[in-house]
């Protein structure tokens, strides 16, 4: 029923198109980490009274929301790799930069999970009502402890959906590193549909292994939301606070 | 870093008209696909909403370079799309681009405009009932008009994101912004020009973004107050 060329061994590119389809997850999961440390700082930032970081952030913000996510992917690998290299050559090291292009793609990537999840955070850490924070601090807790154990935890409750949503872009995302020859599941795809000249099968097969991430990821998101509202009644679903990451 | 301007500066600024031109067509195609596509998904007959609920599961599930390559390079490997009608759009890739773009922001517009039609106040469309008015004219009069102007905000992000996602069709071979900022990269090697592509598309979401609320203070001006 499976055609040749899509069987796994050495007559078909099936392992290769899987194999391509685990580096997908693994890029996505590191620009996931990256991508989760940036957007909590530049929320810390967009909320904070300073306008030097206020402005720093919305600058960040404003950038990657503005600048398509394949030209921000080649500026980090070519135009950082040579900013690297500068910065190496004035440390006296001479011998070249060779950019790592897992760790160039989820930089990438993360920077512009990052972008994106500062609002999220930003828009959570606001949902949480005033009345709790004042209770906590009635009760004689610190400034430190009212963040973590009142703040902080609440505000991750809110901030599931819209970071749910991010992770389904991200997931999709992680094709365009392909440009920098990145071998993830698009680029053994491609290369594979090159060989054989047979482009719709292999298409076809990534858009079902991409759609197969997908529906994962969907169920994964509905347990982790009903997880995190399971000390709230009657909230079931929490209001979606963005749609899409915007 | 300006003589590369000088050299190719005019490149870039024809590769942005067509930028320009593929979103401004997508936008209204992708418009034209997603009312009719909100209508069905939102429908109660199970064979409208699901063929409905399906092509927006597949177009917002599955990366759009992947929906690229699959219209561009996949369909050309049959012979009968090769000899049909359909290849003076699928043989060429301004147009195959074009058609990729459309396909896949109406799914993601039949979605917002799905969210608006459901947030038009009940009382609004049984008031307009009340008054007689057909199915056609409820939702020609009242629940459209009424679901664009909330669907407004979020269709403008849609639109910055099509702008974004645009840059994809040049890997299909479409020399738009992206494409000829690839080309021109290819020749010399000099990043800067990733610099001056990322400021072109920075002026036209910005462009975009300013269109949107003028469009917004336009289409809502019937609610300030007179005077």
């Amino acid at each position: 029923m499976i055609p040749e060329i899509l069987r796994f061994g050495d007559t078909g590119f099936g392992d290769e198109l899987v194999v391509g389809a685990l580096v997908t997850l693994e890029i996505a999961l590191y620009s996931l980490a990256i991508g989760l440390g940036l957007g909590l700082t530049a929320a810390g930032a967009k909320l904070s009274r300073s306008p030097v970081l206020r402005g720093i952030a919305e600058t960040y913000s404003l950038l990657i929301r503005g600048i398509p996510e394949l030209l921000i992917i080649l500026l980090v690998y070519y135009s950082g790799g040579a900013a690297i290299e500068m910065l190496l050559g004035l440390f006296g090291h001479d011998g070249g930069f060779d950019f790592n292009k897992r760790f160039a793609g989820s930089l990438a990537l993360g920077l512009i999970f990052g972008a994106f999840a500062s609002e999220v955070f930003r828009g959570a850490f606001i949902a949480v009502p005033k009345g709790q924070i004042e209770a906590a601090l009635a009760i004689g807790m610190t400034r430190p402890q009212v963040f973590l154990r009142v703040r902080f935890p609440q505000m991750l409750r809110f901030a599931i959906p819209g970071l749910g949503n991010l992770w389904m872009v991200l997931l999709k995302d992680t094709s365009l590193v392909s440009v920098i020859a990145l071998d993830e599941l698009m680029r053994e795809t491609s290369v594979a549909a090159e060989a054989t000249q047979r482009p719709f099968e292999f298409y076809l097969a990534a858009t079902v292994l991409y759609l197969l991430l997908t529906i994962v990821s969907d169920v994964f998101r509905a347990r982790l939301e009903r997880h995190a509202n399971r000390g709230v009644a009657g909230e079931a679903a929490p209001r979606r606070l963005l749609r899409r990451g915007v | 870093m300006l003589d590369l301007w000088i050299t190719y500066g005019d490149r870039l600024v024809d590769g942005a008209v067509i930028t320009v031109r593929l979103v401004a067509l997508a936008c209204v195609i992708g418009l034209v696909l997603a009312v009719p596509l909100a209508l069905a998904r939102r429908s109660d007959r199970r064979w409208v909403s699901v063929p409905a609920y399906l092509y927006i599961y597949f177009f917002r599930g599955t990366p759009l370079i992947v929906q690229l390559a699959l219209l561009y390079y996949g369909l050309a490997q049959f012979e009968a799309v090769r000899e049909g009608p359909l290849w003076i759009v699928l043989g060429d890739a301004e147009y195959c681009g074009l058609l990729g773009l459309s396909l896949n922001t109406a799914a993601y517009v039949a979605e917002i405009l799905r969210g608006g039609i459901a947030a038009v106040p009940k009382g609004e469309v049984e008031a307009a009932e009340a008054c007689g008015m057909s199915r056609a004219a409820v939702y020609g009069r009242i629940v459209l008009p009424r679901a664009i102007r909330i669907a407004w905000p979020a269709y403008g992000n849609e639109v910055i994101l099509l702008l974004k996602g645009s840059a994809l069709v040049s890997t299909i071979t479409v020399y738009d912004l992206m494409g000829e900022t690839r080309s021109v990269f290819s020749r010399g090697y000099d990043d800067a020009v990733y610099l001056y592509a990322a400021g072109l598309y920075l002026i036209l979401a910005l462009a975009v973004t300013g269109a949107f609320r003028l469009g917004e203070r336009r289409m809502n001006r019937y609610l300030r107050a007179a005077g």
